[in-house]
């Protein structure tokens, strides 16, 4: 569904992506695992087009990701979920919901989806007026999944969903993000977070200074010496 | 009575630059920008409108019509020929260009329609051969032109922050000023967003050069310089980047500036007018409305 073919990132001069390759098939989970500063959020903005890589290929179904402005990316049915949430926190709940619905004009499917986007997070039902910016951490980050989810899209880039949230919270998330996946929506989940992330995930990526280190089943990685050594705490 | 007086006509200058400043501080908003030939697409405007009327007999209101088609289509192509090549240079980069852009507008008015004055004619009409309202047995009276600009900054006001709050495009807008990236990521134009800001920004322009010289008759191809400045003190003054902290710097600059003129002297009211901007930001660095911004890291 995605695939992403020896890519190349820079800033300036820095090489933060190397040659990395990934592939993301229909109806999977796949996580992208790595320390600070390893690119896990920089292959996402190249992926989503909010960076220019400089050479490599990046497709998603049909389309060219690195020939489709970053506005009409969403419209192909793939929605990022930023890392640190970037919500509007000037606009209210119930506007940032609708901005995530900004390429779909039919009214009623917005309306059913919004009633899902509430189902899954009904603490954004009862905050909908609120301003974004005055909500907790944990409720920013659902509000910035029930977003992406407004744009009904058919797989999703998550960012870090975990960042700064309490334990119970992170609980919450990943089966949150799992019961998507169950309903459809096929999934590349970055996180620093390993355990948790690969033990969702149907497969994994290992990202270490720009470059993929190691790859293959989510089950098999977190039996992985190294992956055990590195990320999981001995 | 002179001060009632002195009140109405302060709202009234201040109604202009209200105008004016809603332009700088909605392009400051979006593109992060200080766009310093906003002033000076006022004269542009000015100088349409007067064409349109005195040269070519056209309605006011049409007069008023094209000046702000013209002005928009402006806005519009100084945005994409000058500012948006330098959309990631430093933020002194783009400031420099808008000063050049400035001038560069200032100097091919002055080719186009020499430096010697036109008296602009107003546009808003007599009634029953009167140019304004006698009120209190002719104790005070209040030009038409006067009632006229603060009506028309109301509505422009009122449009506005319905525009920006209820419409989705006006919503996305405000998306766009808070964050380009996530704004993309749901699907916005960025570009078309920011051309919509210059557009608006210098309609309202056209209007404010329309009430401005209908106001003070004298056109010449520095008329919007000065005005330009306060406006942007006013935009400062209120919050950079609120639309109704435009209103309120707007109207307070020109109640300001018109009490300084008649009970302090008319040759410092413009020093005084900045030195109150000082103050104000020494105490509220962000202008009265505005918001603290916690820097992104
Ligand atoms: N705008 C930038 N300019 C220069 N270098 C950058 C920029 N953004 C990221 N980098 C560098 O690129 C590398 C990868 O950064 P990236 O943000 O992709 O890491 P990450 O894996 O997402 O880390 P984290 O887990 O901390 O979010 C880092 O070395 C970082 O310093
Ligand atoms: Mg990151």
């Amino acid at each position: 569904m995605l695939r992403v073919d020896n890519l190349n990132v820079y800033y300036g001069m820095i090489h933060a992506i190397k040659d990395i390759s990934l592939e993301v098939n229909k109806g999977e989970i796949v996580s992208l695992v790595g320390a600070n500063g390893a690119g896990k959020t920089t292959t996402l903005h190249a992926i989503s087009g909010l960076l220019k890589p400089r050479s490599g290929s990046a497709t998603y179904l049909q389309h060219n990701l690195l020939t489709t402005p970053a506005h009409k990316i969403v419209e192909c049915g793939l929605s990022h979920v930023p890392e640190g949430r970037r919500v509007f926190s000037q606009m209210t709940v119930m506007e940032n919901l609708e901005m995530g619905a900004y390429i779909s004009k039919d009214k009623a499917r917005n309306q059913k989806i919004l009633a899902n986007v509430f189902e899954h997070f009904p603490r954004l039902e009862e905050r909908k007026r609120q301003l974004a910016g005055t909500l907790s951490g944990g409720e920013q980050q659902m509000l910035a999944i029930g977003r992406a989810m407004m744009a009904n899209p058919d797989m999703l880039l998550l960012d870090e969903p975990s960042m700064g949230l309490s334990p119970l919270l992170v609980k919450e998330i990943f089966k949150i993000i799992k019961e998507l996946n169950d309903d459809g929506i096929t999934i590349l989940l970055v996180e620093q977070n390993a355990k948790q992330a690969l033990s969702i995930a149907h497969r994994g990526y290992v990202l270490e200074t720009g470059k993929i280190v190691l790859s293959g089943n989510a089950a098999e990685l977190l039996e992985n010496d190294a992956v055990k050594k590195a990320y999981l705490g001995g | 009575m002179e001060f009632l007086f002195n009140l109405i006509s302060g709202i009234s200058l201040g109604s202009i630059y209200a105008i004016i400043a809603l332009g700088y501080t909605m392009v400051y908003g979006i593109a992060k920008m200080l766009n310093f030939a906003h002033g000076d697409v006022i004269m542009v405007g000015a100088y349409i409108c007067f064409f349109a009327t005195m040269r070519f007999g056209m309605p006011p209101l049409a007069g008023v019509l094209l000046s702000m088609v013209v002005c928009t289509m402006l806005g519009i192509i100084i945005e994409r020929l000058a500012y948006k090549p330098l959309r990631q240079a430093p933020a002194l980069a783009v400031l420099i260009t808008a000063i050049g852009m400035s001038y560069f507008l200032q100097n091919s008015a002055q080719l186009l329609w020499t430096s010697s004055p036109k008296v602009f004619q107003s546009v808003v009409g007599t009634i029953n051969g009167q140019t304004g309202l006698k009120l209190f047995d002719g104790a005070l009276s209040v030009s038409y032109v006067t009632i006229v600009t603060i009506i028309v900054c109301v509505i422009i006001m009122l449009a506005l922050v319905t525009f920006v709050n209820k419409t989705k495009t006006g919503k996305a807008m405000r998306a766009v000023s808070e964050d380009k990236g996530a704004a993309q990521l749901m699907g916005i134009n960025v570009n078309t967003t920011i051309s919509l800001t210059f557009a608006i920004g210098s309609a309202l322009a056209a209007v404010a050069g329309v009430l401005l010289c209908s106001a003070y008759p004298t056109l010449v191809p520095t008329t919007g310089a000065m005005p330009g400045i306060k406006a942007f003190t006013a935009a400062v003054f209120g919050g950079i980047g609120s639309i109704p902290g435009a209103l309120i710097g707007g109207i307070l600059l020109g109640i300001i500036e018109i009490f300084a003129k008649a009970y302090i002297t008319t040759q410092l009211s413009d020093a005084i007018v900045f030195a109150v901007l000082i103050v104000v930001l020494l105490v509220k660095p962000t202008g009265l409305l505005g918001k603290k911004v916690s820097e992104k890291v």
